[in-house]
């Protein structure tokens, strides 16, 4: 026990003396915290439009008027044909082309029946897709308008209505900054907390320090335990640090209980931890060791839900999500936060992570050999 | 010329031998692609839904077939009443809950009005507004087909064409994106940790006395990684035509260009992390937290960049990587020539211009 203590206050001396590292473990995650979940916005504003209009008339204005003014579009570009339009597209200055033909409002009042066309720029298909119903959504509005003008209403009333009313639950204002924070603050904890671990053997290895502690008698999981201890409490500092910056910052307060996200990370942190001296037991050199941790955690994050939710991904990618420690700690941070879920909606996450954090554990130890 | 090659040399022995760094160097673009081509989508796919049918009448019954018939749901069969709908958001077994309302049918039929309630769990608002859609479309679809068909006076009708992407396909989006990512991350961090390594074993001062000029022992530091990166290239070119369908519409040569210029970029930007560190550690920590979740989010590769904040607009154009992606999508894709992507090509070449200069001022030929 004494011996731990010793051992204790070496990692914390050696932690606190580099102040760049402080500035790094403690600046750098906050920062990130507020700025990073203001860049996180699916919701498409401001898409640049372009607008070929050959039929300069009454409804083509009336059309284009209805389109700007729901904020959702900016008209920067006003082409005289489709092909100077596909060009202005090309240069990144308009991302949708509107045209309307030459005989729209004509044809449209005569023939009963006119046609729009809309091109979009694909190259991210998912804001394309969006810009593409949003228009698609305007243009059938402005039809509805059109035709009431024009024809009683009666006749369309009296048809069959199925009315859908829908509501969304546990963030009602559908702000997207409630689901990325809590899932940012983990993936800050983890890296910080990984990083720091996976380094730590390997340098007193290429410092050549490791075989001083080999030659003392302290036992190898009291060694590992005194590098873990300590990035332990790291890990939930800046975990205190993160959850005091989303209330202040953005007013998150978890719907569940403290007490029972904090018993998930110290339990997450220890099976992580446990994971970074396995593999910093693995390197040889402080370079290998962050490049090995740098891949794991690049996967870890990935397929970790972060981005993109887990469910989409196909079969063997799920397969592999249930391996990812990381998985398990952004849906829990989730579901504490957003949803308030209880210890008992939590029993399989629980569960997992502490079998991980006895299998990563058990293997740092085996792996470490006092000789070399 | 003889001491650069075989300082250059020297290099090289230190990375190959390194079996370990080499398998995740050159790993790592691959996994990435196929995590990014295959596994990481917005497409909604078997998500859970419980439905709660408090009338079982014909129509709610066709409804509930037509709904399972999509791809995009698998029905949770055992919840049963409101309560048990909370229970199953907490617990995330369901991502979304159908209400149909008692008599459901009769009311349709004599009333011309029945109700649905859809109850989303938004913790994930994105998901929730789609799969909201999803559902909403089939009720749709389902109406429509009720109404006896009758054609509506008046209609606009609306033609959609996806430009440069037809099949909307992601890898167009994370390509560019893991190409910008890889090619600074390897070279500035590796030539960044590799400098700083010398400085930490103290074999800087040798390295610094040997009649080398200084700045040719750091060139010979930047050549090794500045091969490897264009490996890395040439790897993800192939995986991407080959494996993920991305067409290379613009000139090959212009591409290869910019992409080096890029990899130059990276690397002063590793030398200057070099010249303000002095523990790998710390170059380390810069490199990743500093560097990669910034790039990640700020490079308009995840996140729009049109839709950020104008402060955050304004700092992502500090990234090299932005500039990079746009021009690396404008010529593989909608295959535009030197003109169309000077301006970008300019400010990596003045970025590239600023980094070198700053490290050469900071490079310090003694040590404290």
């Amino acid at each position: 026990m004494r011996a731990l203590k010793f051992l204790l206050r070496k990692e914390f001396i050696q932690i606190f003396r580099n102040k760049l590292i402080l500035r790094m473990i403690f600046v750098v995650p906050v920062v990130q915290l507020i700025i990073l979940p203001l860049a996180v916005n699916y919701e498409i504003r401001n898409i640049n439009l372009s607008v070929v209009d050959l039929d300069h008339s009454e409804y083509s204005r009336k059309l284009l008027n209805k389109i700007i003014s729901t904020g959702y579009f900016r008209l920067t570009d006003y082409s005289s044909s489709y092909r100077d339009a596909l060009k202005v597209v090309e240069e990144d200055r308009a991302d949708l082309i509107l045209t309307i033909p030459r005989g729209f409002e004509s044809d449209l009042i005569r023939e009963n029946k006119t046609k729009i066309m809309i091109a979009a720029n694909a190259i991210s298909g998912q804001t394309a897709g969006l810009a593409a119903s949003y228009s698609n959504a305007i243009i059938m509005d402005f039809n509805k308008e059109i035709r009431n003008e024009w024809v009683q209403t009666s006749r369309v009333n009296s048809q069959p209505q199925i009315e859908i009313t829908s509501s969304n639950w546990f963030n009602p204002a559908m702000n997207y900054k409630f689901y990325f924070v809590p899932g940012i603050l983990a993936l800050l904890v983890t890296i910080v907390g990984f990083l720091l671990a996976s380094l730590n053997i390997v340098k007193e290895k290429e410092a050549g320090t490791i075989e001083q502690m080999n030659v003392t008698p302290i036992k190898k999981y009291q060694f590992i335990l005194g590098k873990l201890i300590p990035f332990w409490i790291l890990g939930l500092v800046i975990l205190s640090i993160g959850f005091i910056v989303s209330y202040i910052v953005y007013g998150i307060v978890p719907a569940g209980s403290y007490l029972l996200i904090y018993l998930f990370a110290a339990i997450y942190l220890i099976a992580l931890l446990g994971f970074g001296l396995f593999t910093s037991t693995f390197a040889e050199t402080q370079q290998q060791a962050m490049f090995i941790s740098y891949f794991c955690m690049m996967i870890f994050i990935l397929l970790g839900g972060l981005f993109a939710p887990i469910e989409n991904m196909p079969d063997w990618a799920q397969a592999l999500t249930y391996i990812n420690p990381v998985s398990y700690f952004i849906e829990v941070m989730r579901m504490i936060v957003l949803k308030g879920s209880g210890f008992i909606d939590l029993l399989k996450h629980f569960g997992i992570i502490v079998l991980f954090a006895i299998t990563f554990n058990a293997l740092a130890i085996w792996n470490y050999r006092k000789t070399t | 010329m003889k001491q650069l090659l075989s300082f250059i040399k020297k290099e090289f022995n230190h990375i190959l031998r390194d079996k370990r760094t080499m398998l995740v160097l050159f790993g790592m673009p691959v996994v990435q692609l196929i995590i990014f081509g295959f596994a990481i989508t917005t497409e909604v796919r078997n998500a859970r839904i419980a439905i709660l049918d408090n009338s079982k009448d014909e129509i709610t019954q066709k409804l509930i077939m037509r709904i399972e018939s999509t791809e995009y749901f698998e029905i949770e069969r055992t919840i049963k009443t409101d309560t048990q709908i909370e229970d199953a958001f907490k617990s995330g077994r369901i991502k979304l809950a159908l209400v149909f309302q008692p008599n459901f049918q009769n009311e349709l039929s004599h009333n011309n009005s029945a109700q649905i309630q859809i109850i989303a769990d938004a913790t994930d608002p994105n998901q929730a507004t789609t799969l909201t859609n999803y559902v909403r479309s089939v009720v749709m679809d389902y109406q429509s087909e009720l109404i006896k068909p009758d054609n509506l006076p008046l209609t606009i009708e609306t033609e959609l064409r996806m430009l440069y992407n037809p099949q909307l396909k992601g890898a167009y989006m994370s390509v560019p994106g893991v190409m910008g990512l890889i090619l600074l991350l390897i070279s500035a961090m590796m030539t960044s940790i590799s400098v700083v390594r010398e400085k930490e074993f103290g074999t800087m001062e040798i390295l610094l006395v040997s009649p080398m000029k200084p700045w040719l022992v750091i060139i010979s530091k930047a050549i090794p990684y500045f091969l490897l990166s264009i490996i890395n290239v040439i790897t993800i070119l192939f995986l991407s035509v080959l494996l993920l369908d991305m067409p290379i519409h613009g000139s090959l040569f212009l591409l290869s260009a910019i992409t080096i210029l890029y990899i130059l970029c990276a690397l002063s930007l590793g030398l200057l992390i070099s010249t303000v560190t002095s523990s790998q550690l710390a170059a380390m920590l810069i490199s990743l937290v500093g560097l990669m979740l910034p790039v990640v989010m700020l490079s308009g590769y995840a996140f729009p960049i049109a839709n950020m904040p104008d402060l955050l607009q304004w700092l992502s154009n500090l990234s090299p990587a932005k500039w990079f992606i746009i021009i690396i999508k404008n010529v593989m894709i909608k295959g535009v020539g030197i003109e169309g992507v000077w301006k970008e090509t300019l400010v990596i070449t003045v970025m590239t211009l600023i980094f070198l200069l700053i490290s050469i001022k900071r490079f310090k030929i003694r040590l404290q």
